[in-house]
């Protein structure tokens, strides 16, 4: 089970949270500037790769804030988390090429 | 009552104070406290103990531990029992209760010992070839696979134990309570960091229980109870002995299962847990898990009577049992000749059978300075079995190679074999945990190489392959302050003088796979590489001819370690095996990974608490009470009980319905709408937020005023709907349905928190803070005037608005809206008043002729006037158009949640499958809700199918039966006839309408 650390509580189990999908997928300004594949790119299609992934969670059986995580999908390290407003972080070279 | 004739004079490990009396196979044997099954079994002379999962070969006690492949027994009877119990680990307790397992009529004589004669006719992968065809014959095969596969029997009763679950978060947490684990929680907790040390065994000690050496000059066992008094006074130090640790997951999480109070037996622990299992989370991990003995495999290695030479020295040295008289040890190393020294100084016959050619130093020195006979460089090519005991054995010299056996056989009278084909570290929890794995040639085993990154673990003992006692000591105590040191405490490194003595080992012949007088495979005799699942060398072979020659491909076309012990004492064996008919070396092969759990767990201690009563929990509104008296039949709306209907005497629920929606048409009806969802919502944002969540428009929703909406996901498809309604100039209260209210508040609170973090809206959910009557139908004014000062008069007071005042002299927000289509109003109370406001309602109603409906009429009160519910009538690919609520979509409204998607090709289809009513020719026919909508009927299927039926019901103020569906194109079919197909092959014909049926 993953330990995680909420940007808000601190480290908490993995059973406190809920996965939310991909992150940084923002909602478009104006839905109508956007051609009908645009708007399907937006509403259905997320990465799934195999490595970091960036990727939204709640605390939902503590503060239900929303945050966000970065995640090795291979290896299950938890390389950053962060809250929404706060900037994209920075891997180290290390972490963005760990074994895949 | 038979002498316990195997028993020796010392004490060892058990209290000679309390004889305990315990059955095996429906005869009384006695031991002492401190035996385990085992031991006392084999105090008795009893080495028989049940019959292989195959073959029903007779067998034996194979180890003093939970590695044991071989002594599975039934424990218990009724609802105690269980199935599959290591009688290895069992402690008996007065008036246990055991049965061997997979014997038909007597372990003795066994019916299934037949299929042994057959073997040439069960090889491995055998299932796979005999029963795939034809295919469709498996199902009736399988019927009888199951009845002969498997060990032991189910219980048939419910399990009248409980179990518990807790959580524990530690600095170190050590597994294994042997020298190393001792001297690590020693060393750790001095540092005043929290420490548990778990071990399986129910008591400390490990691999010392089974010595009796010195340790600083006073004896090991001596030497274990001052350690352990010692940790039992450090208040930072928890003990936790008869718990495994049984898998080490992720950031150091480890679950461990403790076995409570199973050793005072099932009938006197009933008021306390039986089992515990522990969910750890620990900063730091020491294992210091030991190593299980490795077997030699030969011609009929699988008799009873033989066993690993360490579990001897266990039985010996802690059970105060020598299992046998006249003792053969069959060895390729040094260590076995501990277990031939015991039995010299038990008083036994004891001979080696070294199968190097020319073992020499100072354990061999010591044999023969004993007078104990040394065979070298032979093997051991049969077994002599009679009546439940070993009786001989059959040698002969190896050849150069170790391949093959040469001269003349000899037979040496035996009974009991202790074999020791050296020794395997116990990784599993590392291997589990994700850390890798290296093949080690020097001492011929896995190792732990790589820990999983995101786990903090160091490894002490022998689990590293540190074979001298005193170097495991150390080595656990180096850990221990290392541990401690990385949880940020401080440890004084100096560790104490340990004097164990000092031995050198010779190096082993790798060698494990012992040629018998006829070709592996061939003759009669069978080389069981794994025991557990009566998988043999043989079998290697065969997999390997027929292709299956990967690790994985070989495990599961074998069996091997698949059984409840998972191979520990088999899996290497079988690389052997594998590595010399392949000839590759054992890293080239690879190693299966190892899987939780360590030892199997009972389904008991997985399932905890979260069974019966407490499996899901109960939520009851304020008004349940009331309820109850009024024989309400409940319906579970989400974790919700609401009243479906009231059973009036012997009504049926047909009955009932019918009575309710009339009533409440005619004079008036009452309904608990507390588990309505009620969000409220505060702040200068929430209007611009309620224009995004909902179709419609809500700015000019005046103070006091209602108004429905419909929430949408962003693909444009109908998620919930409710009626908000605004109670001052920047406050709403918000309702959802029942089952949608979670939804809901998480969506509203992903918008604000992640896409529109500045606006300011406040959101929370008050779902239980209010209890609400719905009163509906002609005379619900009449009834409310009695109770209130609101003035109710429709100009007042208008249909889609609010009033704050008293109800029945409580505080109430009343809001008149309508889910009947009657004049209604919902009162809302705090909800410690909702059972008072009820009680008063029905009683002013009383001369109305009020009466309390439940949710199924409701549901047909609603569907009278077309009115959908989110979940029934919608399913998640439903837009506002597909139901016919054009009329809810803004068209001024820029933007709303879901609204681009209306212009999605496949969104905007006029044919998509939409809302309409369907009338039955029979109008005393009820659709069954799902049944399929077909254009033709054909005698069956495919038909083209047009859609489903979504709510189906005898409307009583109609007088006929009704139902709403979901049809392709249906706006279109309007007026057509159809055709229903139903289950039993008939089918309805009806006719498509509008889904408004009662238009008053």
């Amino acid at each position: 089970m993953l330990l995680i650390r909420c940007p808000w509580c601190g480290f908490r189990d993995q059973s406190e949270f809920q996965a939310q999908g991909e992150a940084h997928i923002t909602r478009p300004e104006d839905p109508y500037q956007l051609d009908e594949e645009q708007w399907g790119q937006y509403l259905f299609f997320r990465k799934n790769p195999k490595g970091v992934h960036y990727e939204r969670w709640v605390h939902v059986h503590g503060c239900r804030r929303w945050f966000n995580v970065v995640r090795n999908t291979m290896t299950d390290d938890i390389l950053a988390t962060y809250r929404p407003e706060e900037p994209i972080p920075v891997l180290s070279d290390e972490e963005t090429n760990q074994p895949t | 009552m038979k002498k316990q004739i195997n028993r020796l004079e010392h004490d060892a490990r058990l209290n000679r104070r309390k004889s305990i009396r315990f059955w095996f196979d429906n005869r009384a044997y006695v031991g002492y406290e401190g035996d385990t099954l085992a031991s006392g079994l084999l105090a008795n002379g009893i080495h028989l103990v049940g019959r292989s999962f195959k073959y029903h070969r007779p067998r034996g006690i194979y180890t003093a531990g939970s590695e044991e492949p071989n002594a599975l027994v039934q424990l218990e009877e009724n609802a105690f029992t269980e199935p599959n119990r290591r009688a290895t680990e069992i402690e008996i307790y007065e008036g246990l209760i055991a049965h061997s397992q997979n014997c038909w009529p007597s372990r003795k004589f066994d019916f299934g010992a037949l299929n042994s004669w057959f073997s040439r006719l069960l090889p491995a992968g055998f299932y796979y070839k005999t029963f795939m065809w034809p295919t469709s014959f498996w199902m009736t095969y399988e019927k009888y696979i199951r009845k002969l596969a498997g060990l032991g029997r189910s219980p048939t009763e419910p399990d009248p134990h409980f179990y518990d679950k807790t959580y524990a978060h530690c600095d170190v947490l050590i597994i294994g309570g042997g020298p190393a684990g001792i001297e690590a929680a020693t060393a750790a907790g001095q540092s005043g960091c929290r420490v548990i040390l778990a071990d399986e065994k129910f008591e400390f000690g490990g691999m010392l229980l089974s010595e009796n050496m010195l340790i600083n000059g006073i004896p090991c066992h001596e030497w274990i109870d001052s350690k352990i008094s010692k940790l039992r006074a450090m208040p930072n130090v928890k003990l936790l002995n008869r718990t495994t640790v049984t898998g080490y997951y992720d950031y150091n999480f480890l679950v461990a299962n403790q076995r409570v109070n199973e050793h005072l037996g099932p009938r006197v622990t009933i008021n306390s847990p039986k089992e515990r299992l522990w969910k750890i989370r620990a900063k730091h991990v020491v294992m210091a898990t030991g190593a299980i003995e490795r077997p030699m495999v030969f011609a009929d290695n699988d008799r009873p009577g033989i066993m690993l030479a360490s579990a001897i020295r266990s039985y010996i040295n802690r059970f105060s049992t020598l299992p046998g008289k006249n003792c053969v040890i069959l060895t390729n190393n040094d260590s076995a000749y501990h277990a031939a020294l015991d039995i010299a100084d038990e008083g036994g016959q004891v001979s080696i059978i070294d199968i190097r050619t020319n073992p020499s130093g100072s354990m061999i020195e010591s044999a023969v300075s004993r007078g104990i006979r040394i065979i070298k460089n032979h093997s051991i090519t049969g077994v002599g079995y009679s009546r439940g005991l070993l009786r001989s054995i059959e040698i002969m010299e190896l050849s150069e190679d170790g391949l093959n056996v040469i001269g003349k056989k000899e037979k040496l009278l035996c009974d009991l074999v202790g074999i020791s084909g050296g020794w395997n570290p116990t990784i599993h929890l590392f291997s589990q945990s994700k850390g890798k794995l290296k093949f080690d040639q020097s001492n011929h085993c896995f190792l732990a190489d790589q820990p999983s990154k995101n786990n903090s673990v160091i490894l002490a003992g022998s689990c590293q392959a540190t074979w001298f006692l005193k170097d495991c000591m150390q080595e656990g105590h180096a850990a221990g302050c290392e541990a401690a040191k990385r949880a940020g405490f401080s440890v004084d490194g100096a560790s104490d003088e340990i004097n164990t003595g000092q031995i050198e080992y010779g190096a082993l012949r790798p060698l494990w796979i012992l040629p018998g007088s006829h070709p592996i495979g061939q003759g009669k005799t069978k080389h069981f590489h794994e025991l557990h699942n009566d998988a043999t060398v043989g079998d290697i072979h065969l997999a390997v001819r027929e292709g299956y020659e990967s690790v994985e491909h070989l495990k599961r076309y074998t069996t091997t370690g698949m059984g409840t012990d998972q191979g520990k004492t088999s899996n290497l064996n079988a690389l052997v095996a594998l590595s010399e008919i392949r000839n590759l070396s054992i890293p080239d092969l690879g190693v299966t990974t190892f899987r939780p759990p360590y030892t199997p767990l009972s389904m008991g201690s997985i399932v905890g608490y979260d069974c019966g009563e407490l499996f899901i929990q109960k939520r009851k509104t304020p008004i349940h009470p009331w309820h109850d008296q009024a024989h309400a039949v409940y319906e579970d709306v989400g974790d919700w009980k609401r009243p479906r209907y009231y059973s009036q005497g012997k009504e049926t629920m047909h009955a009932a319905v019918q009575r309710e929606c009339r009533q409440v048409r005619k004079t008036a009806g009452l309904l608990d709408a507390s588990t309505l969802g009620k969000i409220d919502l505060q702040g200068k944002d929430t209007r611009w937020l309620l224009n995004m969540l909902y179709t419609n428009v809500w700015d000019k929703l005046e103070v006091g005023r209602c108004r429905y909406g419909l929430m949408l996901n962003e693909h444009g498809m109908i998620f919930d709907d409710g009626v908000t309604t605004r109670i001052a100039e920047n406050h709403y209260h918000m309702t959802t349905t029942t089952g949608g209210a979670a939804r809901v508040m998480s969506w509203i609170e992903e918008w604000l928190q992640t896409e529109w973090p500045d606006l300011e809206v406040y959101a929370t959910s008050v779902t239980e803070q209010w209890a609400v009557a719905s009163l509906n139908g002609p005379n619900a004014r009449e009834i409310l005037q009695e109770l209130t000062d609101i003035p109710l008069d429709e100009e007042s007071f208008p249909f889609m608005s609010m009033r704050e005042g008293q109800v029945a002299n409580i505080p109430a927000r009343v809001f008149r809206i309508s889910f009947t289509g009657e004049l209604a109003y919902e009162i809302n109370v705090p909800a410690r008043h909702g059972l008072a406001l009820w009680e008063q309602l029905i009683e002013v109603g009383r001369k109305f002729d009020i009466c309390p409906y439940g949710t199924e009429s409701m549901h047909v009160l609603r569907a009278e006037k077309g009115f959908i519910i989110v979940g029934q009538d919608t399913d998640g690919t439903v837009t506002p158009m597909d139901v016919g609520m054009d009329w809810i979509v803004s068209k001024k409204k820029q933007d709303f949640l879901g609204k681009r998607s209306f212009d999605r090709t496949d969104t905007s289809r006029s044919d998509r499958k939409q809302l309409v009513g369907l009338l039955t020719d029979d109008p005393q026919f009820i659709l069954p809700e799902g049944a399929h909508v077909v254009s033709e009927v054909k005698s069956k299927p495919p038909m083209n199918m047009l859609g489903h039926i979504t709510s189906s019901y005898m409307s009583p103020n109609i007088g006929r039966s009704i139902a709403i569906a979901l049809l392709k194109d249906g706006f279109n079919l309007k007026g057509q006839t159809l055709n229903v197909a139903l289950m039993n092959g008939n089918s309805q014909r009806v006719i498509v309408t509008d889904p408004v049926f009662l238009n008053v």
